[in-house]
Order: C-alpha cells, then structure tokens, then sequence
C-alpha cells in the first residue's frame, strides 16, 4: 500500500494542554480522506503540525515513504502539501493572477512577468475545470469563486496534496455540490486530498476514507462506505447522538412579543420589511424560516433596538418598545444570541469571564456603585462554563478570541439563557458547528420552551427549523408569507414558500398589490 | 527561558544593542564613544542636580504618555495630546496668575483643574466630532493641534499685553518646592512628579476598576457588541477623548506650574505630547509601562544635554544617538522573536 502522507503517533502539547495526543493519520495516493471531529478535538493543531506551523512533541511524519522534518510551512510547500484555508488569504482589490504568483511571483529582468503567469494559471484552471477568470479581482468575485482561487495558488505552487480546512462553511448548497465535483476531478488527475470538516453528510459524500479524532485522541480509521452518519457520530462525540430532537407538545400562553405592521429599512434606504406582522407566545419556539437575504437581520435588528423602524409596533410584554434603546429592550425580558458572534457576541480580546458579564455588568453584584466586583464576575462565569460545557485553556480567564466557533457560541448562550428571559431570539445560533454542539444547544432551547419562556428561532437549516420549532413562520421579500406547523408540512413545501412560491389563500396576489 | 525572563530580557537588550549602534556612530564620526556614554551617564545619574533635572523632565512625559494610552485602551488614536498641553499649559498659567487672593491649598487644586479642563475640552471637540460627525479623531485631532498652539499663542499676547509671556504664576499656584530645589542642588525639580504618579493610578483604577472603564474598553475593542449590550457607543467614545484630553491638560500644567511658571508663545510643538505616542507604545498602554516609557524618554532627553559639553559630541549627533536607542527599545518585537526562536531551537535539541 502505497501512502502519500503519514503522520504516526502526533503528540502536541500547549503548555500542559495536550491538542493531540497518539494521533495517526495515513493518506494513500489518489484518495480524499476526511479528518472528522468536534470543534476544538484537534483537528486544526495536527493539520498545523502537517503544515509546519507547529512541532509536535512525539511522533514520526513521514512523506511519500521517507520520514521528514517539516519545520515551517515552506518545507511543506517543498514537499508537495498545499493547504486552502477556511478564511482566504486573499487581498480583496488583486486579480486572481495577481492574489496567486503572491511571494512567488515569476520575474524577468526584474519585472513581473503577469501575462506568463495569467496563461499559466488560466490553463491549470481549464485542467481541473474550475472555471477561474484569471484576471478578475477577487472583490468582484463570489465566495465560491474565491475557494477556487486558493485551490488553484495550492496547484500553481505545485502541490500534490491539498489539505482542505472546512471548505463548506462559507458556501450555498450549489456551490458544495461543484466543490465536491472538484475535488473528484482532482484526485482524478493524481493529487490526493485530505478534507477537515464535522459535517458528516458530506464526508459520506465525498470521503473514501475517514480518521476520527476527539478531545485530541486519535479515534481510529474507518473505510466511508463500510460505516455510516451514525457511526460516524458515535466515534466522534463519544457517545450517541439523535439527530431528531426529543420535545414534547408545546403549551403556549400568553403572548410575550408581537410585532405590527412592521416597517424596516435597510442601511441604503430600501425596504427590507414591509408591513410584517408576528406574534410569539410563552412557551412555544417560533421558527422563521427563510433563504439569506429576506429580512431577517433587519427583523431581529428592528426587535432588539440596533436598528430603527421606520412604521409598525413591537410590543414586548404588553410594553410599547418601538425604537427603544437596546438597554430599555433588553430589561424588559429580551434575550439575544446574535447570528454573529464575533460581531455582535463577544468582545474577542475580553477574556470569557468579562464578557459573560457582558449584558449584566452595570447591575449588581457584579457592580455597585459604579465599581466593578470582578471576583463576582468570574464566579458568575465559572457557573456558566461548568452548565453550558464551554472548553478553553484557562477557564473563565481564557481569551474569547481563543476559544473554538463552538465554545464561544456556547458561552453566549450561557451568557443569555442564564438571565433567563422571557423571549430568547436565537439567530442562526448552530451555524458552524458539530453535531454534538446542535445537540445540545437544541436541548437547551426547549428547556427554555418548556420552562414556560418563548423563543424565537431564526435559521437556514431547514432540518433545524422543522426539528425544533412548533409554529415555522416563512420569510420571503420582507414578509411572512405563511405560518405553519411542522407536522403538517415537509421541506418540499417549506422549500416552495420560502422561495415566494405559493401565497396564503386569504393573501392577495402579488401583482395585485 | 520563560516567558518571564523573556519579557525582561528584551527592554535590557534593546538597549544595550541601541547603545552599541549609539557607539558606532560616535566613533565612525570620530568622537570617543565611551566618553560620550559617560557624559550621558552624568547627564542622567551624575549628581542629585542632575537626577531632579531628569526627574522634572520625565514628568510631563508621564501625562502625555498616559493620555495617548488611555485612548489607545479604548479604540481611539488621539494624536491631539500635543495641543491638548499646550492648552492645558495656557489655562493653568492664565489661573495660577489672574486669580488672587487665594490660598495655595486651593489656588493650585484650581490651575491644576483648570487645565485638566482645557485639556479634557480640547480632546471633547474631537470626541464628539467623532461620535456626532463620524470624523475620524486622527485628522480632527492633528488639526486641533494647529488651532491650539496658535488660540494659545493669541491668548498670550492679550494676556501679556503684546510681550511674547504671561506674567510669572503667583506662589500661591505654584508647584514648586524650596524643599525638593535645596535637596537637589537647586535643579527644577516640583511636586508635580507625584501628581503624575497619582494619574497613573487613576488611570489604572478607572480602566481596571470601574464599571464605565468596562464599558470604555468593550466599545474600544467592539463597538458592535457594545453596542448589542446596550452601551451608548457615542457617549463612550467622547467620555474617553475628554479622559484622555485631561491627562494631557495636565501634562501642559506640570511646565505652567512647575517647570517655567509662565507660558510663552510658542515657534513651535513642544513635542511632548507627540513624543507621547511613542511613551505609550513603549509601555504596551498600561498605566506602569508608561512610567518606564516616559522614564526612558525623560533620562535620555535630559542626559543628551550634558554630551556637548563634557565630550564634545555636536548635538546632532546626540540626536542620532537617542533616535537610536528609542528605536531600538521600540523594535523590542524583533529581539523577541529572535529570542524565542533561539529559545524554541535549544528546546528541540
């Protein structure tokens, strides 16, 4: 058997911390192999140790059958590893051509010589199909364009295996399915490809092998079409997972928010919620459902006060809140976990501690008399992290910035669920992570419902949607087309609406309007 | 090697390679070197003249670096400090002149006041041009600069009557100390070195103790979070100019009150207050670091006095010298990387 790459026994410590320990991985030639676990399993730091940014502590790493030394990143270029990252390394106002020969640009007499490369890189592109305009500028292109760019930069640098960091995070369903068409085209063409993800349907898509890590073990290794989702779940959290959420029927009473005649516009001036309406009540989860893109940052920017209204109410508890001051929205019982959390969630150079005391610090105990009680702070922290399982180097006094995506998403809604509110809007709040975290950010979500609060989710899984709302509220161009229930509806329906295609029958048809 | 010893390690071999390039150059350029560091060296340290001269020089250096770094802190870049003093300079002097009759207990509390307050104004306008306007607070403040040095100039020339100075401050508004003058020689040496040292608690307990030191630095860090937390994003920001203008209006009071007991129109910056910027950056914007930036700053600037005189080195070449050691203290992020990178190498043997 022939392999290209094997990492033997990889042991990474960070202080006391240890990232990887005993972990083996081995990509035979022409294959795609996935590296599958949870956020902050190590996934990151042993592809870090492939790429030489990190030494490991123990462990062999051998290339193409001869053990080697890979001690920055350039040895990895030099040995044929070209790794695309999951956030681009690219400058926004340079061409393609130009974002790709970068560092090493082909010269002649002292002068770039842009045109060679141009036709160099058009024709790599045409080799693998990936259909790059070679001398577009990387502000004008999409995002799934964008990967493609770093794909090729791997290729023009002559690597023979790419390893690909999450490379769906950021991309439309079209665009994964021509991701993974890529990918088959590339190991047709001989290089082989090693893909770090956590989503497991994709890995059943395109794998032909996977290595399973968790908490930094190295798991074991498993042929894809000799295993399945569940399986792969199993290994990965250690435990088993239901992808169905467990709830029972739901009690709703009285009516915590209600929004009237909503009207929003967006920073240009445009109409981006046009006369909505909305109610959600205690004890039940609200589901909106909708593609990107139809209004609803402004809605739950228009509810939570970021955001002015231009007509309509929003009445929370019977309150009047229209255009009210975050603060004032907030006290009156609103909890938000905001679609992004490095935006709008955390203050990244705050350690966790400071900012789970983000919505509560000016009240006491954690301040009196306009002094600050930073031991009352962390306590309140050290609660949080211990209930919601938030993992980081150093407790309570770790960096926001340092935590994985999942651990960060998990101290907000510590942060938020904790203050126990009457309505939670959760935006987007699984977006990124595994299995396990959906799970158990699902599970709380319900607790919530079942301790008698409303929540309004908002999300573009339809899986979540359907999973975990009782009413599904559709979004489309501003408005809510249809509220249904999910056991009266499929995805199918679902998909139809929230692409505008059939109207309520009491509604009127749009070009009557 | 720790960490520990890393961060140690690095200020004391900035300066010792500044002093080796200080040294070539003296040398290429034909002067003694050694004799140059020793005029240096007595500049600084020589006698108790000398170290209440450096004392008194670092001062002002304290304030200035402290206003630069409390805005860093908090997401501003206020290059404002220079006009900030010379305001605060002009009002103290102005208060420590024109007021009569009061006691010193009160007397010099209000110059101090009011020129924290001409500071804290002059960094207000830029503040709320940012905040209301969406200014960005670098242009605003360098053009505050210009408006303040020539306000100031015209207000002296009023004030003076057409003479190029104000009247010297009465005693009452002073900050100088028979005391401290006879303990060191008769150098300048004032009390406003302890009110600097006081501001570096203050700004201390304000960023690391107060509720609204949170709020200033989560909207310096993110103001979107902040903003999602329900803090007054605008409120926040001008808050942190005016504190900051306030450390710099004190600065300019340290030279009203102490060091020259008038003030005088001015050619020029005074350059404190941009030399400021790099105090606070040599001090990674913490209130202690500041003491050691404005301290390496002051001992430099005072000791390169006394190279002319006792080695004959021209003072252009002294400039050279103290350029380079500043420089190579602020590049303290090469040695560190070279010394980790020597560190992690004797670690993988």
């Amino acid at each position: 058997m022939e392999y290209v790459i094997e990492m033997l026994g990889i042991r990474k410590e960070f202080g006391g911390f240890v990232a990887n320990n005993n972990i083996t991985l081995q990509l035979k030639k022409g294959e795609i192999h996935a590296l599958l676990g949870e956020n902050g399993a190590g996934k990151s730091t042993l592809m870090n140790v492939l790429f030489g940014l990190y030494q490991p502590e123990a462990g062999e790493i051998k290339v193409r059958g001869k053990s080697v030394k890979i001690t920055d990143p350039n040895v990895a270029n030099d040995l044929g590893i070209g790794m695309v990252h999951q956030h681009f390394m690219l400058v926004e106002n340079f061409t393609v051509t130009e974002n790709i020969i970068l560092g090493a640009e082909p010269t002649k007499g002292g002068i770039v010589n842009i045109k060679k490369a141009a036709n160099e890189i058009q024709a790599l592109s045409e080799k693998y199909g990936l259909d790059v305009d070679a001398n577009a500028k990387i502000q004008d292109i999409s995002v799934g364009m964008q990967q493609r760019v770093e794909i090729l930069k791997t290729l023009y640098r002559g690597a023979e295996i790419l390893i690909f960091d999450e490379p769906t995070a950021s991309l439309t369903p079209q665009e994964i399915t021509e991701l993974i068409q890529i990918m088959k085209r590339l190991i047709q063409e001989g290089k082989s490809i090693i893909i770090i993800t956590h989503k497991l349907k994709e890995i059943m898509d395109v794998s032909d092998r996977v290595t399973i890590i968790r908490k930094g073990e190295g798991i074991g290794t498993v042929v894809t079409a000799e295993t399945n989702t569940d399986q792969l779940a199993e290994m990965m959290v250690g435990r088993q997972v239901t992808f169905k959420t467990e709830k029972g029927p739901a009690n709703p009473t009285e009516e915590v928010l209600n929004v009237q005649d909503l009207v929003v516009l967006d920073y240009r001036g445009v109409e981006r919620i046009k006369k909505l309406n909305l109610t959600v009540r205690k004890g039940e989860i609200v589901g909106i459902a909708g593609i990107d893109g139809n209004g609803q940052t402004e809605l739950i920017e228009a509810i939570t006060g970021l955001r002015k209204i231009k007509s309509g109410k929003v009445l929370m508890n019977g309150q009047d809140v229209t255009n009210k001051k975050p603060r004032q929205i907030t006290e009156t019982g609103l909890g938000h976990i905001p679609s992004d959390r490095h935006k709008h969630g955390l203050v990244l150079d705050f350690t966790i501690g400071h900012n789970i005391a983000l919505q509560t610090y000016y009240q006491e105990p954690f301040s009196k008399m306009s002094i600050m009680n930073y031991k009352e702070v962390s306590k309140k922290a050290k609660q949080i992290i211990e209930e919601f399982d938030v993992r980081s180097g150093h407790g309570e006094a770790s960096l926001a910035r340092s935590l994985s995506g999942g651990n960060q998403q998990k101290a907000i809604i510590g942060r938020e669920i904790d203050r126990n509110p009457d309505l939670l809007i959760a935006a987007l709040p699984t977006r990124g992570l595994d299995v396990g975290a959906i799970e158990f950010i699902h599970k709380r979500l319900i607790e919530q419902r079942d301790k008698g609060k409303a929540v309004l989710l908002i999300s573009f899984e339809l899986d979540e949607v359907m999973n975990v709302s009782d009413r599904i509220a559709v979004i489309h161009d501003g408005e809510i087309l249809d509220i249904v229930e999910p056991k009266e509806t499929n995805e199918q329906e679902l998909g139809l609406l929230m692409a505008g295609e059939k109207r309520k029958s009491a509604g009127a048809v749009k070009g009557d309007e | 090697m720790s960490n520990r010893v890393i961060n140690i390690l690095v200020p004391v071999i900035s300066v010792i390679i500044g002093l080796i390039v200080g040294a070539i150059v003296m040398a290429v350029s034909g002067y003694n070197a050694v004799d140059g560091y020793i005029a240096l060296w007595n500049g600084i340290f020589g006698d108790s003249y000398t170290i209440g001269e450096t004392i008194r020089q670092i001062t002002p250096y304290i304030l200035a670096g402290l206003a630069v770094a409390f805005a860093f802190r908090t997401g501003l870049f206020n290059i404002g400090v220079e006009g900030q003093l010379i305001m605060g300079w002009a009002a103290a002097a102005y208060v420590g002149y024109a007021v009569e009759g009061l006691p010193k207990f009160i007397h010099l509390p209000l110059a101090l006041i009011a020129a924290a307050l001409a500071g804290a104004f002059w960094a207000f306008i830029a503040g709320v041009l940012k905040a209301r306007f969406n200014v960005h607070e670098v242009i605003a403040t360098i053009m505050l600069n210009y408006i303040a040095l020539h306000v100031s100039n015209a207000l002296i020339k009023v004030w003076a009557d057409g003479g190029d100075k104000t009247q010297r401050i009465l005693e009452t508004a002073s900050l100088r100390s028979p005391f401290l003058e006879s303990m060191t020689q008769y150098s300048r040496l004032h009390w406003g070195i302890i009110v600097a040292l006081l501001m570096v608690v203050v700004m201390w307990f304000i960023l690391d103790k107060t509720t609204r030191g949170y709020e200033l630095k989560a909207v310096g860090f993110n103001h979107h979070a902040a903003e999602y937390s329900g803090m007054s994003v605008r409120r926040n920001i001008i808050l942190a100019m005016t504190i900051s203008g306030m450390f710099a209006g004190l600065g300019g009071a340290m030279e009203a009150l102490g060091t020259f007991e008038y003030v005088g129109i001015k050619g020029g910056f005074t350059g404190i207050g941009f030399d400021g910027i790099a105090v606070a950056l040599l001090g990674a914007n913490t209130p202690l670091g500041v003491i050691f930036g404005a301290t390496l700053f002051g001992s430099l600037q005072n000791g390169a006095l006394n190279m002319p005189n006792e080695a004959g080195i021209p003072t252009e070449i002294v400039s050279i010298i103290i350029a380079l050691i500043i420089f190579f203290v602020a590049s303290g992020y090469v040695i560190r990387v070279l010394l980790e990178k020597f560190n992690s190498k004797k670690e993988g043997k």
